[in-house]
């Protein structure tokens, strides 16, 4: 428990430091997605769902964090909740629909719900249709720091993030979260025991999609604008990729993904143009061929196996 | 003019064919990720990337050597068979005793594959394919004009789909395809390769999404993106009819693209999600589809 500690101290500490060594926004970029892929973890790698639409949170939120701060001067902390509040919203209605049906047809009940809110929101006046929502203001955070310093808004996005990962680190570690362990391995088993099956899996649902829609409205007030790409099932896709990569039901396999994922795309877009999306492509299926754990999975086992402990 | 609420006759069949047309689309995807998850218990995310390979073969096989639609029509189909068949034995072939979802994600990468190399090699703008000279025109019925291209779309995917349910359903080696479908294990025991019926079912499944593409060719642009857009489409699709029976998924696709064309007409802002609307309530209603038995 105390190595546990350690190790969390020394990673708060690498977040600390990073923006003076790294380009900020891109470490808040990665922190988005970071926040994005552990939100969608809780789904695949703790309750056995594989989301394929999950983008449509990080979308709708990222425009209603954008709506509302730019038209009607919204703080940003009032903003953001309220963006993560209707991206749970959704959740609980693109939530109740899908868990209607299992494994398999989830995952396209997921993405085609997904792809129906990305048509009404290319055709809604309020979201800029292609253009999407430009020169969203940063504002000041409860009305005294100033987020237009990059230094500032980095402080305040890792809080966001840290504030995240605690709540699922909560999840997956509560009486709650051992309920929804079970019903990733034994959904039967779970139901006989007298759980609500249905129950769980909705509130587990929704609480991904709150949270991913609040990486979304983070994402949004980092970049100053909401765009159509965040609600793509492209966007769908890179999540579940960065969280296939990193390692499905680890705890910080989906940092890990992110990181590796955004850092990768921001190197080679200017290197190899379209050739990205193949990359990704071939990524996806050497993951899915012969390194299903992901990366924290393999050294996970590779240091039990070191160490002779289980 | 005749009109039907305030919409004019012409305007309102001219849809209804074009709805029609994509309903075949539909069906004819929807019977391949069917027949696919019947046999290897995947769900082919790759199917709409193969369909639009499909597309793309008829139009380079013209573009670069001069091999005309009726060629393409039986090539294209071959070629993307044998690529599947390769998929299959390369990769999908490890992946059958594991959960369902990691099928789904290998052939999600596939498709993105797919999808970035046709971007790279020819870009996003549609590539323009001309309807073969057999085919140009239109029938006068009377009532309406019919362009010849669209009822031979129609009348070649439904015989398609109707030859595949026959061979499934009625014939030896569909009873073959049943039984190991069914209980695999003891098809094998009965000296049946199963293996070789799995490979040879992917093949035929990724060939007939070719086969749409290249129907699908002189009636649209040929983009790299003509797939993805679809692809989700017919999972709502599969999703509304479920994946238990071959004429329901053909019934399925029709009468959604047929939907689709007639909300063009009355509430064209809607005619894009409307079968996402379609399959959110037949999940409310009936969450198995409407063909579909619940497991």
């Amino acid at each position: 428990m105390n190595r546990r500690r350690i190790g969390y101290g020394i990673l708060l500490a690498i977040m600390l430091v990073a923006p003076t060594v790294i380009y900020p926004v891109l470490v808040m970029k990665v922190l988005c997605f970071a926040l994005f892929a552990c939100a969608f973890n809780l789904l695949i790698g703790y309750t056995g769902l594989l989301s394929f639409g999950h983008a449509v949170f990080l979308g709708t939120a990222g425009y209603v964090a954008g709506h509302s701060i730019k038209i009607w001067g919204f703080p940003p902390e009032l903003g953001l909740i309220f963006a993560a509040l209707a991206a749970a919203a959704l959740g609980w209605v693109i939530g109740s629909l899908a868990i209607r049906r299992s494994g398999i047809y989830f995952a396209m009940i997921t993405l085609a719900l997904a792809q129906m809110m990305y048509f009404v929101f290319l055709q809604a006046p309020f979201t800029g249709g292609e253009d999407g929502l430009q020169g969203i203001p940063r504002g000041k955070l409860l009305g005294i720091i100033d987020l237009k310093d990059d230094l500032n808004l980095y402080y305040f996005v890792l809080a966001i993030f840290i504030f995240g990962f605690w709540i699922i680190h909560r999840t997956i570690h509560s009486p709650f979260g051992q309920v929804l362990k079970a019903i990733r391995e034994n959904e039967a088993r779970a139901i006989s025991l007298g759980y609500d099956v249905a129950k769980y899996k909705l509130l587990a649902f929704v609480l991904s999609a709150g949270l991913a829609g609040l990486a979304g409205a983070t994402k949004t007030l980092v970049f100053r604008f909401a765009t159509l790409t965040d609600a793509h099932w492209h966007t769908s896709g890179e999540v579940v990729l960065m969280t296939l990569l990193g390692g499905m039901g680890t705890v910080f396999g989906p940092v890990v993904g992110a990181a590796t994922i955004v850092t990768l795309q921001n190197e080679l877009a200017d290197k190899v143009g379209s050739l990205v999306t193949v990359i990704m492509g071939a990524i996806f299926v050497i993951c899915v061929l012969a390194f299903r754990r992901g990366i924290v999975g393999e050294l996970g086992a590779l240091y039990r196996k070191m160490t002779g402990t289980r | 003019m005749t009109e039907i609420f305030g919409v004019p006759i012409q305007a309102l069949y001219g849809q209804l064919m074009l709805g029609l047309v994509n309903g075949s689309f539909y069906a004819v995807l929807s019977l391949g990720l069917a027949v696919i998850f019947g046999m290897l218990n995947i769900i082919n995310f790759a199917h709409g990337a193969l369909y639009m390979a499909g597309a793309m073969l008829a139009w380079m096989g013209m573009e670069y050597l001069g091999i005309g639609y009726w060629w393409m029509l039986v090539l294209a189909p071959i070629a993307v068979g044998l690529i599947g068949i390769a998929i299959e034995r390369l990769m999908l072939q490890w992946l059958y005793k594991l959960d369902h979802l990691y099928g789904l994600l290998l052939t999600f990468g596939l498709a993105l594959m797919i999808e970035g190399l046709f971007r790279d090699l020819y870009g996003v703008a549609g590539q323009p394919y001309s309807i073969p000279e057999a085919l140009l025109g239109a029938f006068n019925l009377g009532f309406m004009y019919l362009p010849k291209y669209r009822a031979w779309v129609i009348l070649a995917s439904l015989s398609v789909c109707l030859v595949t349910w026959f061979v499934i359903e009625k014939t030896r080696l569909g009873a073959y395809l049943r039984a190991a479908t069914e209980n695999p294990q003891l098809t094998q025991a009965f000296g049946i390769n199963v293996p070789l019926m799995v490979m040879l079912t992917y093949g035929f499944g990724v060939g007939l999404a070719a086969f749409a593409g290249v129907l699908a060719a002189p009636a649209t642009q040929i983009s790299p993106l003509m797939g993805s857009n679809l692809i989700i489409v017919v999972f709502a699709v599969v999703v509304v009819g479920g994946m238990g029976s071959i004429l329901g998924s053909i019934v399925t696709g029709l009468g959604l693209g047929v939907i689709e064309g007639l909300t063009k007409v009355f509430y064209p802002e809607a005619s894009s999600t409307v079968v996402f609307v379609i399959m959110a309530i037949v999940l409310l209603v009936r969450p198995a589809g409407l063909f579909g038995r619940e497991k």
